[in-house]
């Protein structure tokens, strides 16, 4: 029949479209993160990634398991829900391997840090003029950090 | 076997598919946590900051944000009197070692920490053309690092400025409210670092968390409602100057 003389054209033209097809789909599965889609229009494994990130701060709970004495003299005071690693620091590290000996925060920065008055902190929260208030002597002469109050005496 | 071109176009797709599944591998999962059982936020009460950096220090030593960079930050206003809506701020190295002395005169003194407000209709995920920021099915804002490719269009798009390109890994970078401790039951950074409580991270979807308790008995209110972001960072006392 002479409608179909040339349908050879067309299935060269079919041909190449299916190899395009194939090779597009082909390429997109190898391409494409499998967890693509699994949650929305992302990479859905990221987010485990995301979550298996190291830790540097332990958390309060993690220290306390240990150090029950001051956790206990702490939770009689003013820093009571100042938790360890405000002053302390990052001590993940510490926690995998006791020891890590993380050091003595320096009191003559972090005291100041808080307590020095300033017109921009809050009213209600305890400020003194460092200068003015010890003249210069460390602050954990009178306070201990753990238990400010001066009754229950200074750390050294 | 001598391999044709019909076998090799037959065998193709298979290996493709057998790659694809080694190269995925199995990912892997929190143990006793659902992710739909969990909408994150933060509460931020402003009369209890202090301005004393602890929360921008931590942040930048548990995430290994470089220097000069931050994913939360301290801003101190001061309004006075006659300028109530030209507020003078400063936020000096993101307010990390603290902030100069203020002397006592005219006007008001406050600090505003900031961080990714991880908004629930967020312009910063709308915008990323290659699907590398998301919010999680928890709520939080997060960015695929793998796939991010550094064009920046999210940093744009954050009406708040939380976001910034990495130096060196040259991809977006910003909070992820910690969501590698807040998966394991643990508070973010900031939060465990703040020594006057006035960070709290809250579960929106936990009908126990103190947040709603708060929520209805105090005046809220969240950075520039008006760009209708949705945003979950609360802020009790939150000024009107504050921009």
């Amino acid at each position: 029949m002479s409608v179909f003389r040339n349908a050879g054209h067309l299935f060269r033209l079919a041909a190449v479209f299916v190899v395009g097809t194939v090779a597009f789909l082909v390429i997109r599965a190898a391409v494409v993160p499998r967890s693509f889609g699994e949650y929305g229009h992302y990479r859905g494994a990221a987010i485990s990634e995301i979550a298996s990130l190291p830790l540097h701060f332990a958390g309060h709970q993690t220290c306390e398991t240990c150090h029950t004495d001051i956790a206990k003299m702490k939770s009689a005071g003013m820093h009571a829900h100042v938790n360890c690693e405000a002053c302390h620091g990052p001590l993940e590290k510490h926690v995998k391997d006791p020891s890590i000996d993380p050091g003595k925060p320096d009191a003559a920065v972090l005291c100041v840090r808080c307590h020095a008055a300033s017109a921009a902190r809050p009213k209600w929260f305890p400020q003194v003029d460092p200068a003015q208030h010890s003249g210069g002597i460390a602050c954990t002469t009178c306070h201990n950090p753990h238990n400010p109050v001066i009754a229950a005496g200074g750390s050294k | 076997m001598k391999i044709t071109r019909r076998h090799l176009l037959l065998l193709l797709p298979a290996a493709a598919v057998a790659w694809e599944s080694v190269l995925a591998g199995t990912p892997e999962q929190s143990p006793n946590y659902t992710m739909t059982e969990h909408w994150w936020g933060m509460l931020i009460d402003i009369s209890k900051c202090i301005g004393c950096g602890n929360c921008v220090r931590a942040c930048q030593e548990e995430n290994d944000v470089p220097d000069g960079f931050f994913r939360t930050w301290v801003e101190r206003y001061h309004v006075d009197d006659w300028h109530i809506t030209e507020p003078q701020v400063i936020s000096p190295d993101g307010g990390k070692n603290g902030f100069p002395v203020a002397k006592e005169d005219e006007g008001k003194y406050f600090f505003v920490p900031k961080l990714c407000n991880h908004c629930a209709d967020s312009p910063c995920t709308q915008v990323c053309p290659v699907g590398a920021t998301f919010i999680s099915p928890d709520g939080v804002v997060l960015i695929d690092q793998t796939y991010c490719m550094g064009c920046a269009y999210c940093v744009q798009a954050c009406p708040y400025g939380c976001r910034y390109i990495h130096p060196t890994k040259r991809v977006a970078d910003k909070c992820t409210l910690c969501y590698h401790r807040i998966t394991k039951g643990l508070t973010t950074a900031c939060c465990e670092a703040c020594p006057t409580g006035a960070r709290q991270l809250a579960d929106l979807k936990n009908p126990a968390d103190p947040i709603h308790e708060f929520l209805k008995t105090h005046s809220i209110h969240v950075l520039k409602p008006e760009m209708a972001t949705n945003p979950k960072v609360f802020y009790n006392d939150l000024d009107g100057s504050v921009r």
